[in-house]
């Protein structure tokens, strides 16, 4: 189809997800996150093994994704928990769901509308596929850490508030 | 001092602990929700302080603050959590919390706020 969604993209919302990436890594676990030129993503499958996705509700809809390398979240929820978990346990999965709480509601903040988030919802696994709204961009924010990659994968957008 | 903490997140539970046990004669209990923060309160209070959490599943921190001043208007209540708009944080003060920490933070500055709040709360 002939919808143009590179042009669509909002970059000073993407600047809100940026700051509050780099502000979430620096001041929880003390990394800094180097960030790399965003783009669209066109598939369904996130980045990497390690997903964890906010859901927004209110006035903007939609699902911001961070999808970290295996080894970085390892990395990451060690030096945020001060603990060594399996990757399968549910204290790993809390770890990461809490980062992306983070980062989703610090970006929330300086949206300037009445927004919610979700509880995260963390899935560990190769080749998983996370559905999302088609006619906004998906735009992926590749970030870099001594620890490794992960990137966050912003698909949101604003919505009419509804007359209660 | 015996201190509530209310939070879905584990991690979050145990970064606040970190903090809280530092503090000399500190017991901390812990909830995962509201509603399993309002039954702590009812098996294990009175608490001298409650860390609450917004968003959680079965019943948010501000519901849960709002049940506990209905009849507990005393017990000092710090508000920890990602909601940092101000209509919200108005929202909080309404509701009851004595003090405010936005997520993320660092370890000093739950500290400073907590010793903020209990020296308010201990000068009446
Ligand atoms: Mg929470």
């Amino acid at each position: 189809m002939g919808v143009d969604l590179k042009s669509q993209i909002d970059t000073a919302l993407i600047a809100l997800f940026v700051k509050s990436t780099k502000n979430v890594l620096s001041t929880m676990i003390g990394v800094e996150a180097k960030v790399r030129k965003p783009d669209l993503r066109n598939d369904l499958q996130p980045t990497h093994d390690v997903s964890g996705i906010v859901g927004f509700t209110g006035e903007m809809t939609g699902s911001v994704i961070i999808s970290f390398h295996e080894e970085t979240a390892r990395s990451l929820v060690k030096s945020f928990t001060m603990e060594d978990y399996d990757l399968k346990s549910d204290d790993f999965a809390d770890a990461v769901g809490e980062i992306c709480n983070m980062i989703a509601g610090n970006a929330k903040k300086d949206f300037g509308i009445d927004a919610g988030i979700s509880i995260p919802n963390v899935v560990i696994g190769r080749d998983h596929y996370v559905t999302r709204l088609r006619d906004v961009p998906c735009v992926v924010i590749p970030c870099v850490t001594e620890y490794g990659e992960f990137s966050v994968e912003v698909n949101i957008k604003k919505v009419s508030p509804v007359a209660v | 001092m015996k201190i509530l903490l209310v939070d879905d997140s584990k991690t979050m539970r145990n970064i606040w602990k970190k903090v809280v046990l530092g503090i000399e004669g500190t017991e901390a209990v812990e909830a995962g929700d509201g509603v399993e923060g309002l039954e702590a309160i009812k098996e294990h209070g009175p608490f001298d302080l409650m860390l609450v959490d917004w968003n959680m599943p079965n019943m948010t921190g501000l519901e849960m603050i709002t049940k506990v001043r209905e009849t507990d208007k005393d017990t000092p209540i710090i508000m920890v959590t990602t909601e940092a708009e101000k209509p919200r944080i108005i929202e909080a003060i309404k509701a009851g919390v004595n003090n405010y920490v936005i997520k993320p933070f660092t370890p000093d500055a739950l500290m400073e706020k907590i010793d903020e709040t209990m020296k308010k709360v201990n000068a009446g």
